[in-house]
């Protein structure tokens, strides 16, 4: 809608008010607007088809550089030889069929006065609700040595694809006997238990294949999630391949020498056969763009509609966004965008949006037939989104082998349902 | 700006009478199909909840809350709704067809 659209709306609400009990004012079509949402993920094409189911008459349209969406769930299984990259790898078409329209190409500008966002082919968009979706930018040399051109020697293998095939591919070339090692970032970073599911899977590929190997994880915290699950697995079933360095033990690599796959702490150096640093993590750019990051370099958002605490009329969601106590992850992203779109249909509208509730449910593969889970249930309170009190947690430390054997077939089972609703 | 929202808030009536809201889902709806597939295509052990009887998956949630039924992650996630909620969202499903 543009500027003078949105006047047309102010003289058709002035119109309404003098018959406020018709049954179906003009403004029931004049209202319905243009929403853009930025970016193909888990958050971004869940709220753009969420919008349009709501409000078919909403002109949705989604904006995305890529024609195949790289899911980073389940990545970890790509890099034990458990699965293909393929797997992983889904496309617009069902998006598009569903309504929305696909623009792609990637967002290079925002400009939140005018509400339009510019293309990198030039393409100008108008839109009434921006939706944000952008997930996450590598911080690069946020690790002192870790800049583009180290990426292709020392893989993040943080955003899937590419990356996730390159390490993959180091991890069947090196020799048995050879020392792996991963370095964990500090809070936050999209996934959480990421680092901690991706150790445990190379440790069981390195196990049944490799088993003269060796697997160290050098850790900028003390504390990370699921943590007794996965010692407790770890010891169970990788007790002499898989070691953890905390923070508090050295763990925090300063810096690294691609020249040599060379991780050095303050206590010491890793020369590593196959090193794979999940590097610090930021809002991708356009968030940046848009004026919608802080220092931090994430977003704050209103809890309760994930509007922009720094600018009207752009929501912010997923990785990218500051969520309070919901974790950086693609049930979240699935779960936000769903709330979001109700918020941005609702606000478009000129209704109220009603109070959120929220779930987040992450599944870890510590080895093939070996899940393990957290969940959580959040609301919004005193201006932030907290977890409900006595909800939550993760499963049981002294769950049966059955047990374990169910999450692994829910962990699989939740991969396909989610990435059904969201691209099937 | 300031004067739509005042507009806004002068439309009450007019306002809940939009298109939308009808068959908006109610709080903590949305989340579930994260896992209870929304679409018959899912390849999954979780089990559908559109069209269920509404009374059976309120009960099933009270089960899930008090321990009484085993499962993974829902005992977990239904303690985090109260008995008011989870009626909603039931009814919701209930409501709900392919």
């Amino acid at each position: 809608m543009t500027k003078n659209t949105r006047r047309d709306f102010i003289k058709t609400a002035a119109a309404a008010t003098s018959t406020a009990l018709l049954p179906l004012p003009a403004l029931a079509q004049g209202a319905a607007g243009r929403v853009v949402v930025v970016g193909g993920g888990f958050a971004g094409a869940s709220c753009a088809r969420a919008v349009k189911a709501l409000d078919p008459r909403i002109n949705v349209t989604l904006v995305e550089g890529s024609r195949t969406f790289t899911a980073c769930p389940f990545s970890n299984t790509v890099l034990a030889g458990m699965r293909e990259i393929t797997a992983q790898q889904f496309g617009y078409d069902k998006v598009a069929a569903s309504g929305v329209t696909m623009a792609f190409a990637a967002a290079s500008a925002v400009n939140a006065q005018a509400r339009t966002v510019t293309l990198a082919d030039g393409a100008q968009l108008n839109y009434d609700r921006l939706v944000l979706a952008p997930g996450i930018d590598i911080r690069w040399n946020g690790l002192p040595g870790y800049d583009e051109a180290a990426a292709s020697v020392m893989p993040h293998a943080w955003r899937a694809g590419e990356q996730t095939v390159l390490l993959r591919r180091q991890l069947e070339a090196m020799e048995d006997g050879g020392l792996v090692v991963i370095s964990a970032p500090a809070n936050p970073f999209r996934c959480p238990p990421g680092p901690y599911e991706r150790a445990s899977l190379i440790a069981h590929y390195l196990k049944t294949r490799k088993p003269k190997s060796k697997l160290i994880v050098l850790d900028a915290k003390d504390a990370f999630s699921k943590q007794r699950l996965f010692q407790n697995a770890w010891k169970e079933l990788y007790p002499d391949l898989l070691e953890w360095v905390s923070l508090s033990s050295g763990g925090k690599v300063a810096s690294v020498e691609p020249a040599t796959k060379t991780l050095v702490t303050d206590f010491g150096r890793h020369q590593a056969a196959v090193a794979n640093v999940i590097p610090p993590q930021k809002a991708a750019q356009i968030a940046d763009a848009a004026g919608v990051s802080d220092r931090t370099g994430w977003c704050p958002v209103d809890a309760q509609t994930f509007e922009s605490k720094q600018q009207q009329n752009i929501h912010v969601i997923g990785d990218a966004a500051i969520m309070g106590g919901m974790p950086k992850s693609a049930f979240s992203a699935n779960s936000q965008a769903k709330v979001c779109a109700a918020a941005v249909v609702t606000l478009l509208a000129g209704q109220k949006p009603v109070e959120p509730r929220l779930i987040n449910t992450c599944y870890s593969l510590v080895s093939p037939d070996y899940g393990i889970s957290v969940a959580g249930v959040y609301r919004p309170k005193d201006g932030v989104l907290v977890d409900v009190e006595g909800a939550g947690g993760v499963s049981p430390a002294d769950a049966p082998k059955a047990y374990r054997e169910q999450e692994a077939t829910f962990a699989n089972g939740w991969f396909q349902t989610i990435t059904t609703e969201v691209f099937g | 700006m300031r004067t739509i929202c005042i507009m806004l808030a002068a439309l009450p009536l007019f306002a809940s009478s939009v298109a939308f809201g009808a068959d908006a889902p109610p709080p903590g709806a949305a989340a579930c199909s994260g896992c209870h597939p929304a679409t018959l295509s899912a390849e999954t052990a979780v089990p559908r909840l559109v069209g269920r009887d509404a009374a059976q998956l309120v009960s099933a949630m009270a089960a899930f809350r008090s321990g009484q039924r085993p499962s993974t992650v829902m005992d977990r996630i239904a303690k985090g709704f109260t008995d008011d909620e989870v009626r909603a969202i039931a009814t919701w499903y209930a409501g709900q067809k392919d």
